[in-house]
Parts: structure tokens; sequence; C-alpha cells
């Protein structure tokens, strides 16, 4: 059995959902462009995953075999939905900017693998513990990417200037690719190999090994 | 209690049940509750939607440059609801309760569209609709008008802008739509919506004719005033926007009204 702690502080770091396991990486590469939208989504699914690992763990002891996913599923939209409605009711900008994005909590595999995997096996306590780490190890990836898309993508953060861009008046020229979805994978990979590099136990052996270059031999 | 049979039909039933009915109790609750607070947001929105049409809120903005709050901004507005066939005004419609678009899906309060008339793939066409008109002491400073119409994926809905003279647009921007993001999801994007101001929307014979090009004329002649810059890889989006506009500056649109409004100033009707 795994202690508090460890399921609380491990998936930040050493499991990291985004950085090891490679789930939600959809929302990961759409709401970083900037850090306010970045914080609320982090926000929604702590929240979520928070909440459903509990509640889902509070059934597990009566939710027939053949539904459970089913039932995972209505919990974990219920939450969203609620998410989504409080948004529009005090976010509505940001509500605006994310979008589609809220609704597609419901289909973040971080979110859904916590409450099949952790929740449907363990106690209430845990299983919200567990819920939180790992919405926050998502959250730490998420808002480190918006600190570097953000500022060199438009020279702001949190929606003030801090680099003057051109069209300012000032020197710098924003980095267009960095509002684009893409550059996020770049950094994201770039984070993983920070933290492979710090943490070696995480290097995955090599499916294969690339044979030596053998003598040049003709055909016969 | 003896032990339970989790997986005998009657349980999975139960649970199916019970869950749902949990869930949704909860969701509709919070949904109701919320209401309130959803409806000011979106009429607040809405009234930045119009004042960004007309140019006079920055994108993201709150408030205008010299401090003006949505709600002062918006107070120098007059909302009027208008005939569209007559282009005269109604009186004894409840602005605030008025929606043009739920009017478009009654029979009563609408026309049908035949495939001709209807470019912006409405169907139908409500009887009355809204106008925003700003003026100042010598007459009309800015009309803006509800449009909509059908892109790619959906329908988009906005507010055009029109100057003072009633034939150079101020400005367009839509509130809603469902364009693909980085294609026709450029709609919104502050660089395009720029160029839209100035354009010229109705010919010598006062027909709307507003066109997206992919080869803007020479800058000199007279076609280019009515042009502006298609969007790359959205032929669609494109299409239906030049539509869009075109539909609701014209005849079945607001045409009637604004010729009036032309002819007689803001007092007609």
């Amino acid at each position: 059995m795994a202690s508090q702690k460890e399921v609380l502080i491990d998936p930040i770091f050493n499991n990291n959902p985004i950085a090891l396991q490679v789930l939600g990486i959809c929302s990961a590469l759409a709401v970083t462009i900037s850090m306010s939208t970045t914080l609320v989504m982090c926000i929604a699914v702590i929240f979520v995953t928070t909440m459903s690992n509990l509640a889902v763990s509070l059934v597990r002891n009566r939710v027939p075999t053949n539904i459970r996913i089913i039932v995972q599923m209505t919990i974990i939209s219920s939450l969203v939905i609620i998410v989504d409605q409080v948004l529009q009711a005090v976010a509505y900008d940001i509500s605006k900017s994310l979008s589609v994005f809220v609704g597609l909590i419901i289909t973040n595999c971080i979110v859904m693998g916590r409450a099949e995997a952790f929740a449907m096996q363990n106690g209430p306590w845990l299983s919200a513990l567990d819920g939180f780490g790992n919405a926050v190890g998502y959250s730490v990836i998420l808002i480190g990417v918006a600190l570097i898309r953000e500022p060199l993508g438009s020279g702001t953060l949190m929606g003030f200037e801090i680099i003057p861009t051109v069209a300012n008046g000032g020197w710098y020229v924003p980095n267009g690719l960095l509002l684009l979805a893409p550059s996020a994978f770049f950094i994201i990979g770039l984070f993983i190999w920070a933290i492979r590099a710090w943490k070696t136990d995480q290097v995955e052996a090599p499916e294969y090994e690339i044979a030596p270059n053998g003598q040049y031999k003709e055909a016969i | 209690m003896a032990k339970l049979d989790k997986d005998s039909l009657g349980n999975t039933f139960f649970i199916a049940i019970f869950l749902c009915l949990v869930c949704s109790i909860i969701v509709s609750g919070l949904a109701v509750a919320l209401k309130p607070i959803q409806k000011l947001n979106k009429e607040l929105d809405q009234k930045k939607n119009i004042l960004r049409a007309a140019g006079l809120l920055a994108s993201n903005a709150t408030e205008s440059a010299d401090g003006k709050s949505i709600e002062q901004l918006f107070a120098e507005f007059t909302v009027r609801a208008v005939n569209l066939e007559t282009g005269e005004y109604v009186d004894g419609v409840d602005l605030q309760a008025y929606d043009p678009i739920k009017a478009a899906g009654d029979a009563a309060q609408s026309i049908s569209l035949s495939s001709d008339e209807d470019i912006a793939t409405l169907r139908r066409r409500e009887n009355v609709s809204l106008v925003y008109i700003k003026t100042n002491g010598a007459g009309v400073e800015k009309l803006v008008i509800p449009v909509r119409g059908y892109g790619l994926w959906g329908t988009l809905y906005g507010y055009l802008a029109l100057d003072g003279d009633l034939s150079t647009i101020s400005g367009l921007g839509f509130y809603s739509h469902k364009e693909t993001p980085g294609l026709g999801g450029e709609v919104d994007n502050p660089k395009w919506k720029q160029r839209w101001q100035g354009v010229r929307l109705y010919d010598d014979l006062g027909d709307p004719s507003v066109r997206l090009v992919k080869q803007r004329s020479p800058s000199a002649s007279t076609a280019a005033s009515y042009e502006v810059d298609a969007l790359s890889g959205a032929t669609f989006t494109t299409r239906g926007v030049e539509n869009l506009v075109n539909f609701w500056s014209g005849e079945l649109g607001f045409g009637p009204y604004i010729q009036k409004l032309k002819i007689n100033g803001v007092a007609q009707g």
C-alpha cells in the first residue's frame, strides 16, 4: 500500500502524467498560449480529477463491473458540466477562450485513467490525494509550457507586457511559432528530456539496437 | 447486510438509475441557479461585440481609450426595432427580450427564403430585427446591424458596423462561429478585421457589392474599394462571409431601412 505522501508527490515528477505517461497532451497543446487560460484549465482539471477520483472511489464497491466505465464517465461528465457552468457565470471571457477544451476535460486521459486505475482499487482519501497529485503534475507541465510560450510568443505574461514587442514600439519580434500548437510539442519534449536527464530511472530501455555498419560486400 | 451481489441485474439497474438521478439533479440545479449570472454575462458580451464592430472598443479592452465603461459606451447607442421589409421602425417591441434569431425560427414572425434569394443559407428570415444607432449633432455617426450566415461548419453570428455615410463599412466582427481554428477561424483575427474598415458597401446603383478576393485590384481602381483580402485556406468561410455581408445589407436584409435612413435621417418612423 502506497503511503499518502508518495501518492500525492510521486505524480509531480517521478510519475508525471504528461512527461512519463504522455497523457493529456491534447489540452496541453491547446490552452498554453496564455497563462491565464492555462491557470483556469489547471484549476478545472485539479477540481475534476480530485472530485471524480473521490466519487468513483466512494461507489467502487457497489458499481457493477460491466457498467463501471459508463459510471465513471457519468461522474466525470457531470463534474465537467459543473465546471463549465461555473466558468460561464464567473469568468465568461476565459470560458469563451477555453471554448471546447473545458468540455474536452471529459476525454482527458488523465481523469479517466486515474479513476479506472487508482480510484477503483483504493479508498476515498487516498484516491482524492492521487487525483489531486496527478492533476498537479499535469498543471506543473502546463504552467511551465505557458511560461515559455506566452512571453516569447506575444511578449506578455498574464496579459501584462514583460518584453516590449516591436508592434508596441519595443525591440522584440514575437516568435509566431510559439503561438501555434506544435511549439508545445517541442517544449514538452525538452521537458521530458530534462526530467529524464535528472531522474535517469525514467529512461526507457531501447526497443532495439542499431547494428554496427558491416563491411560492404557485393551481392553474389 | 448480506453480501451484495454487485453484478446482479437488479443492482446494475439500481446503480445506473440512481447515479443518473443524482448527477442530473446536481447538474440541472446548478444550471438553473447560475442562469441569471450567465445571462448577464452574455448581454455584456453582446454589447462588447457591438462596440468592437463599431470600432469603439479595442479587441481585448474592457473600457474605451478615454476610460468609458462598456455600459457607458453602449448607452450612447439607441436600439430600435426595424421591419426589414418596409424599412420602417416598429414600436411596441420589447427590445430587452426580443431575439431576432429566435423569431427567424417562428413561422409567424419570419418569411421563408427561396434558394436564389437565400445567398447566406439562412432558410428563414425574421420580419423584425434590431439596429443600434449612434448619433451625433449632425446625424448618424455609426449604425450597427446584426448579421449571420452559413460558413463551412455552421452559422457565423456577428455585427456589421457602418459609418455615418451609411455606405462605408466601419467594422465587422463575429461573436459566435464554428469555423476551423487557424483557417476559417481567422475571421476573429484583429488584423483581418481591420481590413474591413473603410471598405465601400454599396455600388453606384445602391446594390451591396463587397467582394472577398484572392488578389486585390490595383489600389487606385474603383473595384479595389469594394474588396477585402480573402482568408487563405478558408474558401467556404470566405464565401460565407461575403454572402452574409451582401445579404444583410441588401434588399432582403437591412437595405430598405438603410435607404430610408439615408433620405430621412434618424428621425423617421
